[in-house]
């Protein structure tokens, strides 16, 4: 019998494990049973304090990606858009691993990620803590949005004075954007 | 002064709850997520983490120390994962790994798990609200000097979609015995689970965990502020509290001499036996404890078996008795120091 891993050499280590109550046979040769070790060996101790979860969330991400990407994907390859300059990162790994390379990878993968992020959280606006470096900033920005639409509704309504108001408050806000550069 | 691990602290709640933990992930804005930097990427973030804590303005620069995973043998960092500070993805791989932890190992922060950083906060008992307050200032402090990968719509960004918003997740160690007994688990906890809570029976195997110990977390991080993540957890958690106690009373007006046979058993088999596996050793901690909380045993022995639970796992046996212990070995050593500690009362 061949090793199940990589498929070269004979297999001479045999392992059986029972997971979820499921029995599971490995037959590996020495060489990757040896690299298995160190997985072997956190499976071995049924740890109380073993916070991970015995499947992976990853499994589930990269299934769900899966379901809908059989023609986007040739799509996506056509337009070569699929993939983040900033770490390299493609969309077929993300899809495959369910993982994000980098900060920026979040831009690349928007549109397949909110309908994950819904599924994971049924949302998909952050609603708590912000960094006190960046926090200022997004702040102002979000207060300069909801006021722009107070404005849009004050001139519609024809209330010219408070349209001034908001107006005003706008490009405080604006100035004040400016200034931290 | 050392101050008292926190298994061997009683802490609100201490007859159902174990422990609770906040953890919260974050990443470099300028710097790939670990699985995706190279080596001198991982330096570089080892190298700015360590300098946000230990030169940092704040009491944090004295209590912590650093310790690269690198310099740590595989038993030592198993028995690590086993008292709870790192996770058992740092046993396997050490390259650019690293744990800063302060002298109380009350915070531990994880640098290039699966993000750069993981930041827990860890207490005894029922306090999600001060694990939280905890973390979220050293939070501040890391990011007094490192600028965070944050953005404006999806909030803390994360290896993974799952912890992206918030990054935190909150979780309750709890001991449910009684509910166990009943054969109330099962429906209990799967209804819990509907909730946007994640409940883990601790070993995987549905929810008859070893122990009767479940861990419930918050499974949303985006679209929920932490307080509000954690006051739900909170109030999940107090019905399981609840439901425990109750099915304890049951037990105990049902069952007395049945139940004080029991427990007393299990507390003459540690105090006595000469071989004892860990498997054996969670069933019998599991009664002992229930045995404590109904008032049928001693409650000096809470804080003994509590410690117990942690010292007798199979690594940090190793780590006191010898790092090539077998498992036959293990076992006769474990059920030595069982009895020693257990002499002390």
């Amino acid at each position: 019998m061949l090793c199940q891993k990589c498929q070269q050499r004979l297999a001479n280590v045999h392992v059986t494990r029972i997971i979820n109550n499921e029995k599971i046979e490995m037959h590996l040769c020495e060489k990757c049973a040896r690299e298995n070790e160190n997985i072997m060996y956190n499976n071995m101790y049924n740890n109380p304090f073993d916070f991970t979860s015995p499947f992976s969330i990853n499994n589930f991400i990269s299934a769900f990606l899966g379901s809908k990407t059989g023609h986007e994907a040739k799509f996506r390859n056509n337009t070569n858009v699929s993939f983040c300059r900033v770490c390299g990162t493609t969309y077929d790994q993300f899809a495959r691993s369910g993982q994000l390379g980098c900060a920026n990878c979040y831009n690349v993968f928007q549109n397949e990620l909110e309908p994950v992020f819904k599924r994971i959280h049924g949302n998909t606006y952050h609603r708590g803590k912000m960094p006190h470096r960046t926090g200022g900033e997004i702040k102002a920005k979000r207060e300069i949005n909801r006021l722009k639409s107070l404005l849009d509704e004050a001139i519609k309504k024809e209330e010219y004075e408070k349209a001034a108001k908001l107006r005003d408050q706008i490009n405080d806000l604006k100035a004040y954007l400016e200034g931290r550069g | 002064m050392i101050m008292k691990r926190w298994y061997a602290v009683r802490g609100p709640e201490w007859d159902v709850i174990i422990s609770s933990r906040v953890r919260l992930a974050r990443n470099f804005s300028d710097i790939p997520f670990p699985s995706r930097m190279s080596r001198e990427q991982g330096e570089q973030v080892v190298q700015r983490s360590k300098d946000a804590i230990l030169n940092s303005n704040t009491v944090l620069s004295r209590e912590f120390e650093y310790i690269p995973m690198s310099s740590l043998s595989v038993v030592e960092r198993q028995a690590m994962v086993e008292q709870h500070l790192i996770s058992p993805a740092m046993v396997q791989n050490v390259n650019s790994r690293g744990l800063l932890i302060n002298k109380d190992q009350n915070i531990s922060i994880m640098i290039n798990e699966e993000d750069h950083i993981r930041l827990q906060c860890l207490f005894t008992g029922l306090q999600l609200d001060e694990a939280y307050d905890l973390a979220n200032k050293v939070d501040n402090v890391l990011e007094e000097r490192i600028e965070y990968a944050y953005h404006e719509q999806y909030g803390y960004l994360t290896s993974c979609p799952t912890n992206v918003g918030t990054g935190m997740r909150a979780s309750v160690m709890v001991h449910l015995p009684a509910v166990v007994m009943l054969g109330y688990a099962n429906n209990l906890l799967s209804a819990v689970s509907k909730m946007g809570i994640a409940v883990r029976g601790l070993y995987g195997e549905g929810t008859e965990a070893r122990g009767n110990m479940f861990q419930i977390s918050n499974q949303v991080t985006l679209g929920l502020s932490e307080e509000e993540t954690i006051e739900n957890l909170k109030g999940i958690v107090r019905q399981l509290v609840e439901q425990e106690r109750m099915a304890r009373k049951k037990l105990i007006s049902e069952n007395r001499s049945r139940l004080e046979d029991r427990f007393c058993r299990a507390y003459g088999i540690l105090a006595n036996a000469r071989i004892m596996s860990s498997e054996e050793f969670m069933k019998l901690f599991s009664d002992v404890r229930l045995g404590i909380n109904m008032g049928i045993l001693k409650e000096e022995l809470l804080e003994i078996i509590n410690e117990l639970m942690i010292i007798t796992q199979p690594a940090n046996i190793m780590k006191q008795f010898g790092q090539n212990l077998g498992p036959e070995e293990r076992d006769i050593k474990r059920a030595e120091l069982i009895r020693e500690k257990l002499k002390t009362i």
